[in-house]
């Protein structure tokens, strides 16, 4: 008789991670399996970890994870091929405990958070593939997997297994994902030594900034780029939907050296080394592409769930939070002795009443309407621009007539009706 | 400082591909995990060969009458899978413990 546990979880990432952690202080008795040779060796983010998910995992975390620099300052800058138009907010006080958020590099922070969920009693096996779902009486009872003699037991399953999940569309939870509804995101973590870095961005050891650059980064495509600083390195990346991606023709690898030699970018990383180079996919359709999130003996977390808010680059602290509703549901579940279908929909209940359905529904319609309207990033970016170029150039012209010359930049290419229904538009799906 | 500026110099800077790939560890497995399902349909239903554009390890090349497949580069992101305008590309995991292997980010 093969081995029976309470929980399988599948995947190491955050919401795995978390779910497996949860469960295991609970006392009961979980599994965890990831397909890579260690936890994070198949991952990659941005580098943005979110302090408060992460601290309700493990409390005060950062004293012993592996985290790289608080972030202080987050910078935005609107690109055009010469120029940019930038904002900042920075606060001190994003540096003093507890901090705001972190950066952080996967691989490593991925390791230490899995070997917290084993030191807390979880089991954890790497180097293999869940194929499937064993489903009998229309109930996921455990998981096929790649290893001889490799069917496992559960109670419940939990799908942590990542964007592609293929695991939830076996089992007809999910749809193909469209072109449409992923970004394609390649990154480069770039060697630069620790003075350089705060020198460059005017920070000290321990403290980081984020960039995320929009408009010519991207070549007016739907998507950004980034520069995120960690202690020795900087994460720089740049991502498109697979759909803008497709359209425009564009080599993922090309256009991250287009970023790199971007004027305005060149300068921060003059003289890096490359030490690797990544390629990940991150779910963008937000609310409209979440699958059914449980079923019978089943739930689903993370990336797998598509629970991803574009719009403000958060992603793993929606994996963490939503890895432990998923924990807290099925602690109760095991209390209960019921992992029925009508007992594991609590946890859809609660991740529709937490940030994480929240900040999806406040912006279900941002993605689709950004990629029918490609004109915010193509058009708007470059003319606020060259307004605000041409109403700093100081050449004898009186400054309201400066005023007018900038605001004509707008309506005189664009029509002021249009103006103003993009711009209602805009507000309307960020609001 | 200056000393400092001549040393960062002589770092390397990965700029095409093939150096970019060069960076990365990988654990191929002895057969492809990535398979074109039918040769035809990219030769005629297929004239641009989109994911020889958009894969972003450069593993899809056309080669005269078929896609060749380099799966050893890949990063198992699954952009050839959804983009494929033809559902042409069956895509699995590599086995346990094969494929990429990432050691940072």
């Amino acid at each position: 008789m093969p081995e029976k546990f309470d929980v399988i979880v599948v995947g190491a990432g955050p919401s795995g991670t978390s779910c497996a952690y949860k469960c295991a202080k609970a006392g009961l008795k979980v599994l965890q399996i990831e397909r890579g040779e260690y936890p994070g060796s198949k991952n990659v983010m941005g580098g943005v970890l979110y302090r408060k998910q992460m601290e309700a995992v493990i409390p005060e975390f950062w004293k012993d994870a592996p985290v790289e620099r608080a972030i202080v300052e987050q910078r935005a800058w609107m690109l055009d091929k010469n120029s940019m138009v930038t904002t900042s907010v920075k606060n001190n006080d994003w540096e003093k405990e507890p901090c705001n958020n972190y950066t952080i590099l996967r691989a490593k922070f991925d390791q230490w958070f899995a070997n917290k969920a084993v030191e807390a009693g979880s089991l954890l096996i790497n180097e293999t593939v869940v194929l499937e779902c064993i489903v009998e009486d229309g109930k996921v009872v455990g998981v096929r997997t790649d290893r001889p003699d490799g069917d496992v037991y559960a109670d419940v399953v939990v799908l942590a297994d990542g964007v592609n999940s293929l695991l939830a569309k076996k089992l007809g939870y999910h749809n193909e994902l469209k072109p449409e509804e992923v970004a394609l995101t390649v990154m480069e973590v770039l060697n630069l030594p620790k003075n350089v870095i705060n020198d460059r961005f005017n920070v000290t050891d321990n403290q980081g900034v984020t960039i995320e650059l929009f408009g010519d980064a991207t070549k007016g495509n739907l998507g950004t780029a980034f520069i995120y600083t960690n202690k020795e390195s900087l994460n720089l990346g740049v991502g498109t939907t697979l759909s803008s991606m497709i359209k425009a023709k564009m080599k993922p690898y090309e256009l991250i050296e287009y970023v790199k030699n971007h004027p305005m970018v060149r300068p921060f990383i003059e003289g890096a080394e490359s030490a690797e180079y990544l390629a990940h996919l991150i779910p963008e359709g937000g609310f409209y592409s979440m699958p059914k999130l449980y079923g019978n003996g089943v739930l689903l977390v993370g990336d797998a769930a598509q629970m991803v808010n574009g719009i403000h680059r958060e992603g793993s602290n929606m994996a963490m939070a939503s890895g432990t509703l998923a924990a807290e549901t099925i602690i109760a579940a095991k209390e209960k002795g019921d992992y029925s279908e009508e007992t594991l929909s609590s946890y859809k209940t609660a991740i529709l009443d937490s940030f994480i359905g929240q900040d999806l529904k406040k912006y279900k319609d941002a993605n689709h309407t950004f990629e029918e309207q490609p004109q915010y990033f193509k058009d708007y970016i470059p003319m606020i621009n060259r307004a605000a170029s041409s109403f700093l150039t100081v050449d004898g012209t009186s400054k309201r007539d400066k005023q007018k010359e900038a605001i004509k930049t707008f309506t005189k290419e664009k029509g002021t009706f249009t103006v103003v229904k993009d711009l209602y538009r805009a507000w309307k799906v960020m609001k | 400082m200056e000393g400092d500026e001549i040393k960062m110099e002589e770092k390397k800077n990965a700029q095409t591909i093939e150096e970019k790939q060069y960076l990365i560890r990988f654990k191929a497995d002895t057969e492809s995990h990535l398979h074109v399902l039918s040769h035809d349909v990219c030769i005629e239903k297929c004239p641009d060969k989109l994911c020889t554009i958009f894969c972003p390890a450069e593993v899809y090349k056309w080669e005269d009458i078929r896609m060749h497949v380099g799966y050893e580069g890949c990063h198992e992101c699954g952009s050839c899978r959804i983009g494929c305008p033809h559902e042409n590309i069956k895509w699995e995991y590599p086995k346990g413990g094969h494929g990429i292997v990432f050691r940072l980010g």
